[in-house]
């Protein structure tokens, strides 16, 4: 008998249920843990998630696609198998995928954080028997200080830039990362400013009614009048584009896990790192891992190696899955979107000549 | 400790100099003089070296964490930086942090860390004092330990806020903190207050034994006939040695680098043939390997060098000279301030009073009435064994540091070589995190199969390069290799031979220690040859050519 839960060339994949999780390529139905574009990707016939994310995903895959929403915990049939999702607390909408047939459990973490996000819901650890968890930071140097923490330095940085009339730009990931700062930061400092690419998503936090501050696009009247007071909100794609210049002397940040070494901020070129990740850190994925109970681990997306030999050592049977953004938690930065869609491709056809 | 912290976090927040500088001013003027002569010292680049093997260290972290000694390895890898690494690792501690200033840093702990010999006790004495620090402190004090202090700032920067610390203007704070200098209270205090080593005026109020700062020459990037006419001009060979100031006294010779290392005892000869100068004589110069009026490679005179004493065999074996180009203090005068033209005269006054064969030797002159005179003898430097010519404005004093404009160095073009990259390794520092230090290969024989491929040639490893590359192009480099390594070895990755460079090398000589017979001198990525496949890269037979003409150009001269 296969296991319930396959690795197959499209993605996850659960034959008693006929369904894929989070394929990368078109198949006929679809679980999708969260609308980052490694995990929703288009052409699929009919998709399920989170209803607290449906509108996220829509706008990532358009207003054709056919999305049922379900709410958390609440499970539905797919032939004999169950399916219920349940809170990842990685961005609005993010769910783990939870499996169940004739009494066997499984629970796809996708992406997700154990630390506290005004813009989701807070993860909830998924009792089961496999557990398939992301690695994306699966080092012991990967351990976060305490959200609050990173936002007053943020704060007092902004603060500090505004006493040197120096416009604060920060870059963060468009969807996710970009509102949880925004939610998060004191924005009683001055006006702030988000890149189109963040603002687009802004409609969905507003119908989830995930509280806001008021922002502002880049118009040339306002970028004046708030030269060395704004908060600038960009994805890392901007970084040194000729959108930026118009904002004067400015300091520039970066938000992100990786920045917790110093030499990805270096290379990055920004003055200030902030550790601030929507991944789980090295702490919170051997706490996870031992709240779920689960007798056998799947390590995926990042440093699966490392934490499949750690876990192994450790007593607890791990393997490895392989995704198609397997080499991830190597890549020095949080890829923007662009970034991954554009490199598809190739990255497949780099992979086919390996392995011929 | 905390305000040294504090200067290190402020610095390690800007890239901008002038409030690197401004936070290193703050600093000198806040601490007390024992803890700003540590800070100087460290700041300055100066080391203190081999205080704990980072065997121990890997214990220590080890044995405080539980972690596998391979997941250290691992977290090492993928930061790039291991005084980071230990600090990333070390369990977040709620304690409040010890008061302890930098000196009693450097003495109780650092150079403690030094004097006791049991590892056991070493590595408690680590675990206590990161204990004793909180986070930030434990990043900088594993710096320090680790002797990879760094916070992007020259030396030149710190003398400028020391400088504005002290009221006086950057040369002559470079002045007084040229030499050997103490990390010591008194000597930060001479520092400020000019103590006995005087200022401007010279060397009569001077520390006799200190050099002075040297001068240094900027690369010529414009076309020579912007600097005006030929004839104001000073045209010497560029060699390829050790630059070096020769102080000779009453009582003794001293040979300062430039790194102001004192290397006196590496060169006897040289410091024998200044006895028979005028005491108070202070010359500027180039130590090279030199036989039958002509350098020798680099490689031989590299022998000698870091060698406190000499052995007899070697000083025969490798013959050294020291080409002197300037003179700075005469019979006890400071003659920085003469034209060049006037010194120049007066270096060649002094050595002709020394025997012909002395290893002493005046740099010889070149002549050019026209530009293009000066662009013939610059193809020739090959022939010379140098690496071009040196322009120094016939008018000019003897400035401080790399300042523009008088002293230009114009180097010939590189050798280059298309070459295949085949290994990778991590970078560190700025580089953490990516493949940037790479290996080259050129083919063992040239391809007879007539562009079939695969006739079983192989790439034999003949460079080493990590510059030359755009940040861009580095990060296209480091996507490749991630999707196309063939194999891991430890940090090194196997690639698949696909991308091709240039290479630039500055000189070829023969090696055993080298799989491909010989090696090349400072190789370089000079572009990527995209418009390259591998199979059109250069052969190994390209390379034995070059070096038997060098070798040959070499043999015919003499």
């Amino acid at each position: 008998m296969p296991e319930l839960i396959q690795q197959t060339e499209r993605g996850l994949y659960c034959e008693a249920g006929d369904f894929h999780i989070d394929p990368w390529q078109p198949v006929d139905r679809a679980v999708i843990t969260h609308a980052h574009s490694d995990h929703a990707r288009w052409g699929s016939r009919a998709y399920l998630a989170a209803a607290g994310g449906i509108e996220v995903l829509r706008s990532r895959l358009g207003p054709d696609a056919a999305i049922q929403g379900i709410p958390f915990n609440e499970s539905i049939g797919m032939n004999d198998v169950r399916v219920s999702l349940h809170p990842a607390g990685h961005i609005l909408g993010s769910a783990q995928v939870r499996v169940e047939y004739q009494g066997e459990v499984w629970g796809i973490s996708g992406d997700y954080k154990l630390q506290t996000d005004p813009t989701c819901d807070a993860f909830e650890p998924v009792a089961c028997h496999t557990f398939i968890t992301e690695s994306t930071f699966g080092l012991p140097i990967y351990r976060w200080k305490g959200p609050e923490e990173v936002f007053d330095e943020m704060n007092e940085w902004w603060r500090e830039n505004q006493e040197r009339r120096r416009t604060s730009i920060i870059y963060a990931y468009a969807l996710g990362k970009a509102q949880r700062i925004l939610a998060s930061i004191d924005a009683s400092i001055g006006p702030i400013i988000v890149h189109g690419a963040i603002a687009r998503f802004l409609g969905a936090y507003e119908a989830a009614r995930i509280k806001l501050p008021p922002t502002h696009p880049a118009d040339p009247e306002l970028v004046k009048s708030t030269r060395g007071t704004a908060l600038v909100i960009a994805p890392p794609s901007a970084v040194n584009s000729p959108w930026l210049r118009k904002f004067g002397r400015q300091s520039s940040a970066y938000a992100s896990g990786w920045m917790q070494v110093r030499g990805n901020r270096r290379r990055a070129n920004v003055d200030r790192g902030f550790v601030l990740s929507d991944h789980v850190d090295w702490d919170g994925l051997l706490s996870t891992i031992r709240a779920t109970g689960a007798h056998t681990i799947g390590v995926t997306h990042g440093y699966t190696d490392q934490v499949a030999r750690y876990l192994n050592e450790h007593g607890i049977n791990a393997r490895i899955y392989h995704t198609r953004f397997s080499d991830r938690g190597e890549e020095a930065l949080e890829p923007d979107e662009s970034e991954i869609n554009h490199t598809d491709t190739e990255d497949t056809e780099k992979n086919k000549e390996l392995d011929s | 400790m905390q305000r040294f912290t504090q200067l290190f976090i402020e610095m390690d927040r800007t890239k901008r100099t002038s409030e690197k500088v401004a936070a290193m001013e703050r600093y000198f003027r806040e601490v007390p003089s024992e803890d700003a002569a540590w800070a100087l010292y460290f700041l300055s680049g100066r080391k203190l070296k081999r205080l704990v093997p980072s065997g121990i260290l890997h214990d220590a972290i080890a044995q405080i964490t539980s972690l596998p000694e391979w997941i250290i390895s691992e977290s090492y890898q993928s930061v790039g930086d291991f005084a980071e690494t230990l600090a990333l690792l070390f369990p977040q501690s709620r304690s409040e942090p010890a008061t302890i200033t930098l000196s009693q840093l450097v003495s109780d702990r650092m150079l403690r860390l030094r004097s006791i010999a049991a590892s056991k006790n070493q590595r408690a004495l680590i675990l206590q004092t990161w204990n004793d620090l909180d986070s930030t402190q434990r990043l900088v004090f594993n710096k320090l330990i680790t002797s990879n202090f760094r916070v992007g700032v020259t030396q030149t920067l710190v003398i400028r806020a020391l400088a504005v610390v002290a009221d006086v203007t950057p040369a002559i704070m470079a002045h007084r903190f040229a030499g050997t200098w103490e990390p010591t209270a008194d000597s930060y205090a001479r520092l400020m207050t000019g103590g006995d080593r005087g200022d401007s005026a010279g060397p009569s109020i001077g520390d006799l034994a200190q050099p002075y700062p040297f001068y240094l020459a900027h690369p010529l990037m414009q076309p020579p006939e912007d600097l005006g006419t030929v004839n104001d001009w000073q045209i010497e060979w560029k060699y390829d040695g050790l630059r070096a100031q020769l102080i000779h006294r009453e009582q003794s010779t001293l040979i300062w680098s430039r790194g102001d290392e004192l290397i006196s005892g590496a060169f006897p000869e040289i410091a024998e043939a200044a006895a028979d100068l005028p005491p108070n004589t202070v010359l500027d110069g180039e130590i090279i390997a030199w036989e039958d009026d002509r350098p020798l490679p680099f490689a031989l005179l590299q022998r000698r060098i870091n060698r406190k004493q000499v052995e007899a065999a070697l000083w025969t074996d490798v013959p050294v000279a020291f080409i002197a180009f300037d003179v700075l203090e005469e019979n006890g005068n400071d003659l920085r301030e003469q034209p060049l033209v006037d010194r120049r005269r007066k270096l060649d006054e002094l050595l002709s009073q020394l025997p012909p064969n002395a290893s002493i030797k005046p740099a010889p002159l070149l002549s050019a009435r026209t530009w293009s005179d000066l662009s013939q003898h610059r193809l020739a430097s090959r022939e010379h064994s140098v690496e071009g010519v040196m322009l120094k404005r016939l008018s000019s004093t003897y400035g401080v540091g790399r300042k523009r404009g008088d002293w230009w160095k114009w180097k010939i073009d590189p050798y280059t070589v298309d070459a295949v990259l085949i290994y990778a390794q991590g970078g560190s520092g700025r580089r953490s995190g990516l493949f940037t230090d790479y290996t080259f290969g050129v083919w063992d024989r040239p391809d007879e199969s007539q562009g079939n491929g695969g006739d079983g040639r192989e790439l034999v490893p003949v460079a080493k390069a990590y510059s030359g590359l755009t940040d861009d192009e580095i990060r296209q480099v480091d996507r490749f290799i991630r999707r196309n390594t063939i194999e891991k070895r430890g940090p090194v990755r196997i690639v698949k031979p696909e991308l091709v460079f240039e290479l630039a090398f500055e000189a070829i000589q023969p090696s055993n220690r080298h799989k491909a017979g010989l090696a090349i001198r400072f190789p370089r990525m000079n572009r990527w040859r995209t418009d390259k496949k591998p199979e059109d890269a250069d052969t190994l037979e390209t390379l034995q050519a070059l070096l038997r003409s060098t070798m040959r150009e070499n043999r015919e001269e003499r």
